[in-house]
């Protein structure tokens, strides 16, 4: 699940730096849609407050910010925010959602189409 | 990864999980008046039990307090039920049924951004109420198709006949559909798809 070259160690001193300066670092914050997926990049940090520990361990297999939401019975705003700060510690992975600019393009409507015949 | 959990939040259950193959989601977003069906669609489509998601808004208050040049908001909570279908095994989809009150729908930041399109569901008892919608839909550039959901005892009008009612351009599809039926919903958003894959090709074929 996690990508080649970004290890995590859940024992790096390092950690602290990074959600200091979490901002710069990741620069453009991701927006997260309704229907982002999150995905842990590990163990829930001992430290973690409950409902981030819990969003780190449910998110185990790719979830979306409205499943969580639901999950938690959380409004999806509140799951934003802390989704946001699991992304600055590097517990979990945003996955943004298909770009559907004005029109969605021709290959990811045919293998929608396709998907949609097994109903 | 299995982490051991003594946590009281309950996550999916095992045979709501996604694979991790899973890179990406779209959104269908089921809109109309109360009571025509969007959670009966969204229930008989979905592969997992549709869940509930809620968003906070708040709205500036129109009263006497402004006058007194105090800030007034009003907090509502808004739910919405949605359901999922999987694509393959990179792609998901989620259907969303909007809550019954049409004004909150688009201050719910994020619920039409992005998404693929609507599927107006018609209720020939309320035609006014799918009227606002469908022109709600149309200013926001949110591609559409219109399912007239027919319930015992409802009005029949010729497809021609509503068309007209609805002020519909002929080359919106507009069909019939049974919430409760899945193969029936299944053609609705294959319609969905469809129009959307027409609608592309429009644009990217010279004329
Ligand atoms: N005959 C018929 N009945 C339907 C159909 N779709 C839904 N119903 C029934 O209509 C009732 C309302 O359906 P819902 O799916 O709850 O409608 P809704 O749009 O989600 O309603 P709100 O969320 O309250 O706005 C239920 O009793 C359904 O069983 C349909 O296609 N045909
Ligand atoms: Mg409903």
């Amino acid at each position: 699940m996690s990508k080649a070259g970004k290890t995590w160690d859940p024992g790096n001193p390092d950690r602290l730096y990074i959600i200091t300066s979490g901002r710069s670092r990741t620069g453009k914050q991701t927006r997260l849609d309704l229907v982002t997926l999150v995905v842990s990049r590990a163990a829930p940090d001992p430290g973690l407050q409950p409902e981030h520990s819990a969003i780190v361990q449910m998110c185990d297999y790719p979830l979306s910010i409205a499943e969580i939401s639901a999950y938690l019975t959380l409004p999806v705003s509140t799951v934003t925010v802390l989704v946001t700060d699991l992304l600055k510690e590097d517990q979990v992975e945003a996955r943004p959602p298909v770009p559907v600019a004005a029109l969605p393009n021709v290959q990811l409507l045919e293998a929608v189409m396709h998907g949609l015949q097994n109903l | 990864m299995d982490y051991k959990t003594s946590d009281p939040y309950a996550g999916p259950r095992k045979e709501d999980i996604l694979p991790s193959s899973t890179a990406a989601a779209v959104k269908v977003v089921i809109v109309g008046g109360f009571g025509v069906g969007k959670t009966t669609l969204v229930g008989t489509v979905s592969e997992i039990r549709p869940l509930t998601t809620e968003e906070t808004m708040t709205q500036a208050g129109v009263g006497v307090d402004d006058l007194a040049g105090i800030e007034h908001k009003i907090e509502t909570t808004v739910a919405m039920d949605f359901g999922r279908i999987s694509i393959n095994e990179q792609l998901v989809l989620y259907l969303f049924g909007t809550p019954g009150q049409e004004r909150f729908w688009f201050l719910w930041d994020g619920l039409f951004e992005g998404a693929l399109g609507a599927v107006v569901l018609l209720d020939t008892r309320r035609l006014e109420v799918s009227y606002d919608v469908i022109g709600l839909l149309e200013e926001r550039g949110v591609p559409f198709v219109v399912a007239v959901n027919t319930f015992p005892g409802s009005p029949v009008h010729p497809m021609t006949e509503l068309r007209s009612a609805m002020d519909l351009p002929e080359s919106v599809p507009m069909f019939t559909c049974d919430a409760r039926d899945r193969a029936s919903c299944r053609d609705t958003l294959m319609a969905l798809m469809r129009y959307l894959y027409h609608l592309t090709n429009e644009i990217s074929e010279p004329q």
